[in-house]
């Protein structure tokens, strides 16, 4: 439906056709990915340096996190990506309701891990575990574990912020495709999937790295 | 000159300055030639900010003593000059003022890849330079540029989370640019105009832009930590918190180094241009000098333990980054080599670029060689911390950067502005830059031998000679600076008018009017001949086509 979408994007004065303008749009995303990569690289960096100086202390650390939870939350992350998946495969097929199926259901399981990744936080909070000057902890090795939850706030929650940004640019698209009824240009929503599934990934690494080495 | 001259879409006379006027045509444009203005105007803003900075300092430090400021206030102003020049001028300048304004140009496209994004660049800069000089009105900031922690992070009261928010924030708006010049690269070139036929600008813009993706992200993790350290009161730079200092350091010099070349690479690209149009020959070894800045780009990745020879890092790491620091000097001196080669071999002209041109090489020499000097491990022990590093990156960045900018400026005006300056007064001021900036920053090199540290407000009264020289120097620079400003600004309202190619040069930007219209080229222009064909007869552009130098 090539009328429909141009309505949603009309096309850049410097390019031929839309092809030639999605394809630039994958590569800017590849680009911007990579920078993403980098910046989640420095604190994946500054955890294996932490991690190898205190080793006992990250084991007692991790034990503090709920297992459960962080691998309830890597099945809602990956299923999201599943719904992900489809949703892109429905947008090149110019399937509406799949689409607006598929894309409900990414923001419905993304939804569900921001609030069992706040439940978690929050949960932190009544323990006294958020890392700062009112920080409690009886352990063995109560600054290693402090420097452990550091980078577990940080980094969970700059994951966390990756994905209210995806949350959003989806929601979007979704509000729009249902609304207006026109769909979105197909490789508009693979840059799109390209982006949430580089969050998953991301959270694929976080999860053994923070929950699993107890 | 030999492309086919694309006419233009002036309708009724209309060039981008003039299609659409008012404050809304400039400040909600995707143009990429008035974003590349309005980068001009907020560049030079910070530039005369950095250099208000340093003109204090100079003077300041003119006698032994402390006369005009308390140490506290002189450790903010060096900070704050290096902080405004490093991000707010130096990483910005050639990239989004000219790479914005003629790397469309060049490549034959009719804008940017993302124009919207571009805009937003510009916008994210001046938010993140708002942060940075509230930071400063605010009181200051007295940590240096490099905010080395544990002091920035823990000991410091001064407005360290503001001043990294400014940085954090200016460096999306580099990653933005990044990502639109390598898209606009690989996707926008005119049909015909394969990579090997790039002008060597882009060649250098490209490696910057991957150094701009790549690298500044891990600035921002430095300096998301720094903050977060200073707001919860835990470490992972502290030492008594049970953190690494000298993780702070990797972080930031693995974004610092290649920031250098970050900006550096702008202005070889800028030289090698220069270098062709007024000496009206093809790059010698052009392949060679393309792939040269592909090689800085990331062998400059491999380098960023070289600041660290004293900080603690193992003294194996030292052998190794030591190694890889004379190794990245390579592609380098393969530039300088081949621009010499091609002055050789060329017909030379002496215009005002030309001038920056041959600055830029000889002052890029100088300042490269003595980072050999660092780069050795004995050395770099003696002169570490003194002003021989502070002579060694300012010929890099003022002799070089500056240098490249400024000739840039110079060789592009006619097609930003339509009109030409003043022949003369360009070759004055170039002149005098050129010696106000030897007399400033020579003497620092044979203090800092001497054991001159850097950052010191007041000294032994044995090194005043070399600061009054310094001094002395830097007025004659600032000088030197002014008078681009109001040539370059009389000649944009009274300037002889400039025709479609003044200088003769090769090269599509040069293919289309002066101002060029909105949308650059009527119709896509289609390339048939190799960069910098200067040559007239057929059967020499033929052996050019294959290839030959």
């Amino acid at each position: 439906m090539p009328d429909a979408t141009e309505q949603l994007q009309p096309l850049g004065e410097s390019f031929s056709d839309r092809a030639h303008q999605d394809l630039t749009g994958h590569l800017g995303m590849w680009a911007w990915l990579a920078s993403e990569v980098m910046l989640f690289g420095g604190l994946f960096l500054g955890y294996a340096i932490a991690r190898v100086t205190y080793p006992e202390g990250f084991a007692e650390g991790s034990r503090e996190l709920d297992v459960f939870l962080g691998g309830l939350n890597t099945y809602v992350l990956l299923g999201s990506s599943l719904a992900m998946a489809l949703a892109e495969h429905a947008a090149k097929a110019g399937r509406r309701r799949p689409l607006l199926i598929n894309l409900g259901a990414v923001l419905l399981l993304g939804g569900l891990f921001l609030a069992i990744k706040f439940y978690e936080y929050y949960d932190k909070a009544l323990k006294g575990h958020v890392p700062g000057a009112d920080f409690e902890f009886s352990g063995e090795h109560p600054q290693a574990v402090e420097l452990f939850l550091f980078l577990y706030f940080t980094m969970t929650g700059l994951h966390a912020l990756h994905m209210l940004g995806g949350l959003s640019v989806i929601g979007g698209t979704f509000l729009r495709t249902a609304v207006t009824g026109r769909m979105p240009g197909p490789l508009f929503v693979t840059a799109t999937a390209l982006y949430w599934h580089f969050v998953d990934i991301v959270w694929v690494f976080l999860f053994p790295c923070l929950y699993l080495v107890r | 000159m030999k492309n086919e001259v694309i006419p233009n879409d002036l309708a009724g006379g209309r060039d981008y300055l003039r299609s659409g006027t008012g404050l809304r045509s400039w400040l909600l444009t995707t143009d990429h030639k008035r974003i590349g203005l309005l980068y001009l105007i907020s560049i030079t803003v910070f530039f005369a900010v950095g250099g208000i900075a340093a003109t204090l300092m100079r003077l300041e430090l003119a006698t032994p003593s402390l006369d005009l400021f308390l140490g506290d206030s002189y450790n903010k102003l060096f900070t704050l000059h290096g902080v405004v020049m490093v991000w707010l001028f130096l990483i910005p300048s050639i990239p989004t003022v000219l790479g914005n304004f003629v790397l469309p140009l060049m490549l034959g496209a009719r804008d940017l890849a993302f124009p919207r994004l571009n805009l937003a660049s510009w916008y994210v800069f001046n938010a993140g330079a708002a942060f940075t000089l509230w930071a400063m009105v605010s009181g200051g900031v007295d940590t240096g540029w490099t905010f080395y922690t544990p002091y920035s992070s823990t000991y410091t009261n001064s407005h360290v989370i503001l001043m990294a928010a400014g940085v954090f924030i200016t460096g999306f708006s580099s990653i933005f640019t990044g990502i639109n010049f390598i898209a606009t690269t690989h996707k926008l070139r005119a049909p015909g105009l394969h990579w090997m036929r790039l002008p060597l600008f882009v060649w250098s813009l490209y490696a910057t832009s991957l150094i701009l993706v790549l690298a500044t992200p891990v600035l921002a993790t430095a300096l998301l930590l720094i903050a977060a350290e200073r707001l919860f009161g835990v470490g992972i730079f502290d030492p008594a918190l049970g953190g690494d200092p000298l993780f702070f350091q990797h972080l930031f010099w693995f974004y610092s180094h290649p920031a250098v070349y970050i900006m550096i690479l702008p202005g070889m690209g800028v030289v090698s241009e220069v270098v062709a149009t007024f000496s009206r020959r093809r790059i010698f070894g052009y392949a060679v000098v393309a792939f040269s800045s592909m090689a800085i780009a990331v062998l400059g990745f491999l380098v960023w333990g070289h600041h660290m020879f004293v900080s603690g890092q193992s003294v194996y790491a030292g052998v190794v980054f030591s190694l890889l620091s004379f190794l990245v000097a390579v592609p380098s001196a393969v530039k300088v080599f081949n621009w010499c080669t091609t002055l050789i071999k060329g017909n030379m002209r002496l215009d005002t670029p030309m001038l920056y041109a041959l600055g830029f090489i000889g002052l890029f020499t100088i300042g490269g060689l003595t980072g050999l000097f660092l780069a050795a491990l004995a050395v770099d022990v003696h002169v570490h911390g003194t002003y021989f590093i502070v002579a060694h990156f300012h010929y890099i960045m003022v002799g070089g950067m500056v240098m490249g900018y400024l000739g840039g400026i110079h060789y592009w005006w006619p097609k930003i502005s339509g009109r030409m300056y003043h022949e003369w007064w360009g070759r004055i001021s170039a002149i005098i830059i050129f010696l106000g900036f030897n007399l400033t920053f020579f003497p620092q090199f044979l203090m800092g031998y001497l054991g001159m540290p850097r950052r010191y407000s007041h000294y032994p009264e044995e090194f005043q000679p070399y600061h009054l020289l310094s001094t002395a120097g830097a007025t004659i620079l600032g000088v030197g600076y002014l008078l681009p400003l109001i040539y370059l600004g009389w000649s944009a309202f009274k300037g002889r008018r400039a025709g479609p190619n003044p200088w003769g040069a090769t090269g599509l930007e040069w293919s289309t009017h002066s101002p060029p219209g909105k949308t650059n080229f009527t119709r896509t222009p289609l390339v048939h001949e190799e960069a910098y064909d200067f040559s007239e007869a057929p059967e020499e552009k033929e052996a050019n086509r294959a290839g030959r130098d």
